[in-house]
C-alpha cells in the first residue's frame, strides 16, 4: 500500500534502473514491500532474477501475481523469520524504510536474510526540504514526500547523514552509496555533507559479514 | 430461466470401478472401490490442462453445471468453474470426484458390500487423507493424465490438494490450497468429535447399522450439521445474516419452539442435509480429517513437502476461525523455509470460512492470475 502511494510521485523509475544495475544476473532476490510487482518483474526480466516479494495490500499482491511473480501478503514489520540466513542475494527495501514501524528490526532481519541489501529512501535534508520546513513552518512536503502530516506512511523519516550513523553504530557495511537528485547520481561509501544537502534520495547497498 | 448461456451444457456424473485392491494406512487392502466424477472442459491432445478441483466435507462431484433442466441449483462450485471463469474451462479441463467414503457414487459405508449383499456400515475400513488420495489417482491414471496442470480445493479439499503433493510429488505442476490447514486444532476436532457423538448417541443410528431400518439416525446427523454450520461462519457472519431478529414474529414465544431466526437457519441446514447425506459418511470423513497431519507423519512439515515440483498457491480467509490464517502461514512459512515457490493471499472476508465457497469475485482474479502464468512462468521457475 505504502508502495503505491507512493509509485504515485515520480522518482521510482530512475530507482528502479538504478537498482536494476546494481543487481547481478540470476540472483536470488528478495523485494520487501514490493507493490504491485514493477521492480520485481523486471529484475526477472532483465536480469533472470529469481524472485519472491512480500506485500501487504491485497490488491497488490492480485498484480503481482497477474504478473506471474511469486508474493506472499504480509507485513515486513513482523520480519522475515521463516527465511533461513542469508538465503538470498539481495533483500530490497526499496522507498519503505520511512514507513516501517521499527526500521531497525526491519534492517536487522534483511541483514540476516540476504548477503547483500538494497534500502532506499528519500532524504529529510535535501534543501528543500530544509527551506520548506525553514519558512514555512509546516511539515515539509515535496514531490517524494507528498503526504500531510496527518496521512503519511513516513513516520520514521531520516537523513543520509542518520544512516551513516546508524550504519556505523550497528556495524553495517555500506559498500555503495547513490545519491540522486532530478538528474544526476553522485556515488560515494563515505558521508559528504554536500549529499546531505544536495540529494533528494538515497540509495545504499550494505551488508553485515 | 435460471440457466445462463455458460450453464446450457448439461453434465452427467460418471463413475470407474477400481477393482484391483488398495491398500489403506491402516494396512487393510480394499476393493473394489467405484469412483463419481465429473469433468468440464476438453482434455487437450498432450493431456497437459488437467485440473483436480476437491471438494469439501459434504461435498460431491457435481461441481459445476446443471445435471437437468429441473436442477434448482448448479454444482457446488459453479461460481468459479466454467467458460472464462477462474478454472476456466475454455482452457483447463477440470475434474472432480466425490471423496472415498462418500455418499454420493464413491463407495462409503452406505454402498452395497458385494460379498455380503448388505451395505457395509461400520464395517467399512476406517481411511485416511491420504488413501482418498491414492483413489483419486488410480481415476486419473484412468483418464490417462500423466501431469495435473493443478490440484485445488479448500477446506478438505485443501487438505486433499496438499496430500496430492505430497504422495505424487512430482506428478503436480501447482497446488491451491484454499481455507485449509495441515493440521486441525484441537478446538475443530473438539467440534468433529460433539458432531460424531451426536449421530453416535442417536438410538437409531444402531451402531451403524441402520440402511434396511424403518428409522435413520437423522437427528444425530442434522444437529451434528447444525454444529458444523456454527463453525463455518462467524460472530460477524452472524449478525450480518441474523442478527438476533425472530423467526416471523416479533414477541418472544416463551416456550421451546423456534423464535430466532438463527435457530431457524441451523435447524433447516439441519433438515435438508439428511435427505442428502449419510450419517456413517459423517462419521468416517470426519475422522479422515482429524486424523490429517503430513508433519506427525513424515517428522516435518518440511520433510513432507521436501520433494514437491509444485508452485504453490494459499489462500486464507481473515475471519475463518476454523481453519485460520495463522494455520495456513505456518504452511506458507515452511514452503518459503524449504525454498518452493509460493504466493499466499489473505482475503478480508466477513463470511468466516464459508468464505471460500461464497468470495468468488476476488477468488477468481487471484486464482485466473495464478494459472494463467504459469504457462508461461515454468522455465523461469527453473533453478
Amino acid at each position: 500500500m505504502l508502495n503505491r502511494h507512493y509509485a504515485a510521485s515520480k522518482g521510482l523509475h530512475l530507482n528502479y534502473s538504478i537498482i536494476e544495475k546494481i543487481i547481478e544476473e540470476n540472483s536470488r532476490v528478495l523485494d520487501l514491500g514490493c507493490g504491485n510487482g514493477y521492480l520485481l518483474k523486471l529484475l526477472k526480466d532483465k536480469k533472470n532474477v529469481k524472485g519472491n516479494g512480500i506485500e501487504i495490500s491485497q490488491n497488490e499482491v492480485i498484480r503481482c501475481l497477474e504478473k506471474g511473480l511469486s508474493v506472499i501478503q504480509g507485513d515486513i514489520d513482523e520480519g522475515l523469520k521463516q527465511i533461513s540466513d542469508k538465503y538470498y542475494d539481495y533483500v530490497i527495501l526499496n522507498q519503505t524504510l520511512q514507513s516501517a514501524h521499527n526500521p531497525d528490526f526491519v534492517l536487522e532481519e534483511m541483514l540476516r536474510a540476504g548477503k547483500k541489501c538494497i534500502v532506499s529512501f528519500p532524504n529529510f535534508a535535501y534543501w528543500k526540504v530544509r527551506f520548506n520546513f525553514f519558512f514555512t513552518g509546516n511539515m515539509p512536503k515535496s514531490r517524494v514526500l507528498p503526504f500531510e502530516w496527518y496521512n503519511t506512511p513516513n513516520i520514521h523519516l531520516l537523513t543520509i547523514k542518520d544512516f551513516f550513523e546508524y550504519a556505523k553504530k550497528n556495524n553495517i557495511k555500506i559498500l555503495e552509496g547513490l545519491y540522486t537528485t532530478k538528474a544526476h547520481i553522485r556515488k560515494g561509501i563515505q558521508y559528504n555533507i554536500f549529499s546531505n544537502f544536495f540529494a533528494e534520495e538515497a540509495i545504499f547497498v550494505i551488508s553485515r559479514d | 430461466m435460471i440457466k445462463n448461456e455458460k450453464s446450457a451444457c448439461f453434465v452427467e456424473t460418471k463413475s470407474y470401478t477400481i477393482e484391483e485392491k488398495i491398500k489403506f494406512e491402516s494396512g487393510v487392502e480394499f476393493a473394489p472401490i467405484t469412483v463419481a466424477y465429473e469433468t468440464y472442459g476438453e482434455l487437450n491432445t498432450d493431456k497437459t490442462n488437467a485440473i483436480l478441483v476437491i471438494h469439501a466435507l459434504t461435498g460431491d462431484a457435481h461441481a459445476a453445471g446443471y445435471h437437468s433442466e429441473n436442477d434448482k441449483k448448479p454444482g457446488w462450485w459453479d461460481t468459479m468453474i466454467g467458460a472464462g471463469k477462474a478454472f476456466d474451462t475454455d482452457k483447463y479441463f477440470v475434474i472432480c470426484t466425490n471423496i472415498l467414503g462418500g455418499c454420493s457414487g464413491t463407495t462409503g459405508p452406505s454402498s452395497i458390500n458385494p460379498e455380503t449383499g448388505k451395505s457395509y456400515g461400520t464395517t467399512f475400513p476406517v481411511f485416511t487423507i491420504e488413501d482418498t488420495v491414492k483413489v483419486q489417482k488410480k481415476l486419473l491414471d484412468y483418464l490417462g493424465i500423466k501431469k495435473l496442470y493443478s490440484v485445488a480445493g479448500g477446506s478438505m479439499g485443501g487438505m486433499q490438494a496438499m496430500q496430492f503433493v505430497i504422495s505424487y510429488p512430482d506428478f503436480v505442476d501447482s497446488a491451491i490450497l484454499i481455507a485449509t490447514t495441515s493440521r486441525l486444532s484441537p478446538q475443530a476436532i473438539a467440534f468433529n468429535a460433539v458432531g460424531r457423538n451426536s449421530i453416535i448417541s442417536d438410538p437409531f443410528w444402531n451402531n451403524g447399522d441402520y440402511y434396511d431400518k424403518e428409522n435413520k439416525p437423522d437427528r444425530g446427523l442434522s444437529t451434528a450439521r447444525m454444529i458444523g454450520h456454527i463453525t463455518y461462519l462467524c460472530e460477524e457472519a452472524m449478525y450480518n445474516k441474523f442478527g438476533r431478529r425472530l423467526q416471523n414474529k416479533d414477541h418472544y414465544d416463551f416456550n421451546f419452539d423456534i423464535d430466532f431466526q438463527v435457530e431457524s437457519y441451523l435447524q433447516h441446514q439441519g433438515q435438508i442435509f439428511v435427505d442428502r447425506f449419510d450419517a456413517n459418511s459423517y462419521l468416517y470423513i470426519t475422522k479422515a480429517i482429524d486424523y490429517f497431519d503430513p508433519a506427525k507423519k513424515y517428522g516435518s512439515l518440511k520433510e513432507a513437502f521436501k520433494k514437491s515440483e509444485a508452485k504453490f498457491l494459499i489462500i486464507s480467509f481473515d475471519s475463518d476461525w476454523l481453519f485460520p490464517s495463522s494455520q495456513a502461514k505456518e504452511i506458507v512459512n515452511t514452503l518459503v523455509q524449504i525454498g518452493k515457490d509460493v504466493s499466499y493471499c489473505e482475503i478480508q472476508s466477513p463470511c468466516g470460512h464459508d468464505a471460500f465457497l461464497l468470495e468468488f469475485e476476488v477468488q477468481t482474479k487471484i486464482i485466473k492470475s495464478f494459472l494463467n502464468t504459469h504457462i508461461k512462468g515454468d522455465e523461469d521457475n527453473a533453478e
